[in-house]
């Protein structure tokens, strides 16, 4: 296993566990970001699977996978299911199925706080993204072995 | 909340239940209760809708409250909700069947969920209004089918795999160039509004054409002449369950395609491209039969008779008379119902005779007369033996047929279903009548399988319902026809605000 990538690089490894949090919250804020502006969760699903890509790299696939804790077609279930539940809540207010709401939340300190169903099913692809691609790449890695 | 939520249940609920049953991937029973309870589920809204639809005339959802024609919209006219219900039918059956038959390996690689997301595609695919949606819906069911078809990695699955894909991506891209040809004519992709749109045209040759790309494409999928083989290729590889699915509805996907589009859109120069179906219609029926004739392997031959049953369904496109679509509704109702269990009782006839070859099965009906029993209902239905489901079906066929004088076509229907009649006879004496040949390995004594029999006996008795109550069935069919051949309902609940 991973003989090729025996030259294990004590720079990189320092290096990932500083970076691979940053990489991640960057990829929060893409996906948050992605309503008005440039962002999203597709781009931050893809930086987030790229992060824990970087892990798999910088050490090895037992440690990527444990960051993970589940199997990455779960979240890639997870991400579908909240896509998918974000038609409903329309329903209730009695308007046409899958049509935005739109709720804003007053925070004492931070002010108001707009939520969305449009922004769950963001987090929704967001998932499906990360999921999707780690099981590429962890498939790849385990027919390697 | 008013009803018009229900024409999102039957794509929703399976969506949903498939992630669920995504996050439970390691765990076999809830996958399998999820599997119940999510077909389930659809079958209910199925039939909710199919009532709500045949009460209220046609109901439209304008998805995310965007009016037509500018966003998507779904609708459920009486043909869309009639191939919903049979799309959950069978999904129905096909997840009971699936409990006692599919192996935990396939399991673990995600057979439910993708299960579910097949029927999510076909669902959608019959509900949509859009024809560029109508194009996801074809890529989504394709995704799924795909990967159903290679589970378990076989020789034969891949072989029969890459002429699928490969058939079917090319039908993908030729719809896909219909679509960009036809919107930069009209400039929009809601079909009712193209089908009113169409009409200012000044170009009818450019439409025409179009039209022929969309029938190509459609005809691929739905598995008709010339572009047929794919289906006997690939069909009899994968296991019982997804065989069955895929030879009730998928094919029949592209028929509905083929109706919607040539009911709604494309009428204007009817002479021409309902003569070029005519002739595929007739082809498609002959080839399919002799190709079943020449073949010694239960599944195989079961898909050749796909072929040739949609044949019958293009024909009652091709004549465009309301007694033929009446039939081709009809034909349709009852052909999904007894494909799939056909399929269904091929694996019963593997798990109990250790064979899909005709030369290794035998003597079925001494030791299973029950079994023999179930095959002879939907067999002598497919070929059009009174007073099965199939005999009123070709009996209105035919009856369009020499109402229109299209002698040939009717000639072939007959000899056609003759043919049919001595291929299921075949299968019969070969695996049920005969003596059981010496088996070369002893089959382990199958445990009594009560889901199995449970499935295919109720299909079955859906079979001799919709014979014996073929009143009821045929006025659902003919409100059915009416609404194909006044495409001005569909466009007017459509355009006319989407208020039910």
């Amino acid at each position: 296993m991973s003989r090729q990538f025996n030259m294990r690089s004590l720079i990189l490894s320092t290096g990932t566990t500083i970076i691979l949090p940053l990489l991640l919250l960057f990829s929060l804020f893409l996906l948050l970001r992605g309503h008005n502006e440039p962002g999203g969760g597709f781009i931050g699903g893809l930086v987030a699977a790229a992060a824990i890509a970087l892990k798999l790299f910088a050490d090895d696939y037992p440690s990527a996978k444990s960051l993970l804790r589940v199997h990455p077609l779960q979240i890639v279930g997870v991400g579908l299911a909240i896509a998918a539940l974000s038609s409903l809540p329309s329903l209730f207010v009695g308007e046409n199925f899958f049509t935005a709401q739109w709720w804003t939340l007053y925070l004492p300190i931070f002010g108001p706080l707009k939520l969305s169903t449009p922004l769950f099913f963001d987090i929704g692809v967001y998932l499906c993204v990360i999921g999707t691609v780690l099981t590429a790449i962890f498939t790849l890695v385990e027919a390697e072995h | 909340m008013d009803m018009s939520v229900l024409i999102a249940l039957p794509v929703i609920i399976p969506l949903i239940v498939g992630a669920l049953s995504l996050v439970v991937l390691k765990n076999h029973g809830a996958q399998r209760l999820l599997g119940i309870l999510g077909t389930g589920a659809v079958l209910i809204a199925a039939i909710l809708l199919l009532w709500q639809t045949r009460l209220n005339g046609i109901k439209v959802l304008e998805v995310g409250s965007w009016p037509a024609p500018f966003g998507i919209v779904l609708v459920s006219d009486l043909l869309g909700a009639i191939m919903v219900l049979l799309a959950a039918i069978t999904g129905f059956a096909t997840a009971i069947y699936s409990l006692k038959t599919v192996r935990k390996r396939f399991e673990r690689f995600g057979y439910y969920p993708l299960l579910h997301l097949l029927l999510a595609g076909v669902n959608g695919a019959f509900l949509t209004g859009d024809i560029f949606n109508l194009y996801v819906w074809f890529e989504v069911l394709l995704v799924a089918s795909f990967a159903l078809l290679i589970q378990g990695g076989e020789r034969a699955q891949m072989e029969g795999a890459i002429k699928y894909v490969t058939l079917n991506l090319l039908s993908s891209a030729l719809f896909l160039t219909a679509i960009g040809l036809l919107y930069g004519m009209v400039g929009s992709l809601n079909m009712a509004d193209i089908a009113v749109r169409l009409t200012a045209v000044e170009d009818p040759k450019m439409v025409t054409l179009i039209a022929m790309l969309f029938l190509i494409a459609f005809s691929i999928k739905a598995a008709a002449f010339p572009l047929f083989f794919w289906l006997p290729a690939s069909y009899h590889t994968p296991q019982v369950a997804v065989s069955a699915i895929f030879a009730g509805l998928l094919t029949k996907v592209g028929v509905y395609a083929l109706y919607r589009v040539f009911s709604l859109m494309f009428t204007a120069e009817v002479d021409f491209t309902h003569q070029v179906i005519l002739w595929m219609a007739v082809f498609t029926m002959l080839t399919g039969v002799l190709g079943a004739a020449s073949q010694f392997e239960v599944r195989r031959i079961l898909s050749f008779h796909i072929v040739s049953q949609i044949g019958y369904m293009m024909l009652a496109l091709a004549l465009f008379t309301p007694l033929a679509l009446i039939g081709g509704v009809f034909y349709i109702m009852h052909h999904i119902i007894v494909k799939a269990n056909l399929f269904f009782i091929a694996g019963m006839m593997y798990r109990l005779g250790g064979s899909f070859e005709l030369k290794e099965l035998g003597g079925l009906y001494k030791k299973h007369p029950g079994l023999a029993v179930l095959f002879l209902i939907p067999a002598f239905s497919l070929a059009g033996v009174p007073p099965l489901s199939g005999f009123f079906a070709k009996f209105i066929l035919i009856k369009a047929g020499v109402e229109a004088e299209a002698w040939w076509a009717v000639a072939v229907a007959l000899f056609v279903g003759l043919f049919t009649l001595f291929s299921m006879i075949k299968i019969w004496n070969e695996a049920f009548w005969k003596k059981a040949p010496e088996p070369a390995i002893e089959i382990p004594a199958p445990v009594r399988n009560k889901a199995l029999y449970w499935t295919t006996g109720i299909l079955a008795s859906m079979t001799i319902a919709i014979g014996l109550f073929a009143q009821p069935i045929y006025v659902l069919a003919e409100m059915a026809a009416n609404q194909l051949l006044n495409p001005q309902l569909y466009i007017d609940a459509v355009l006319g605000g989407g208020k039910l």
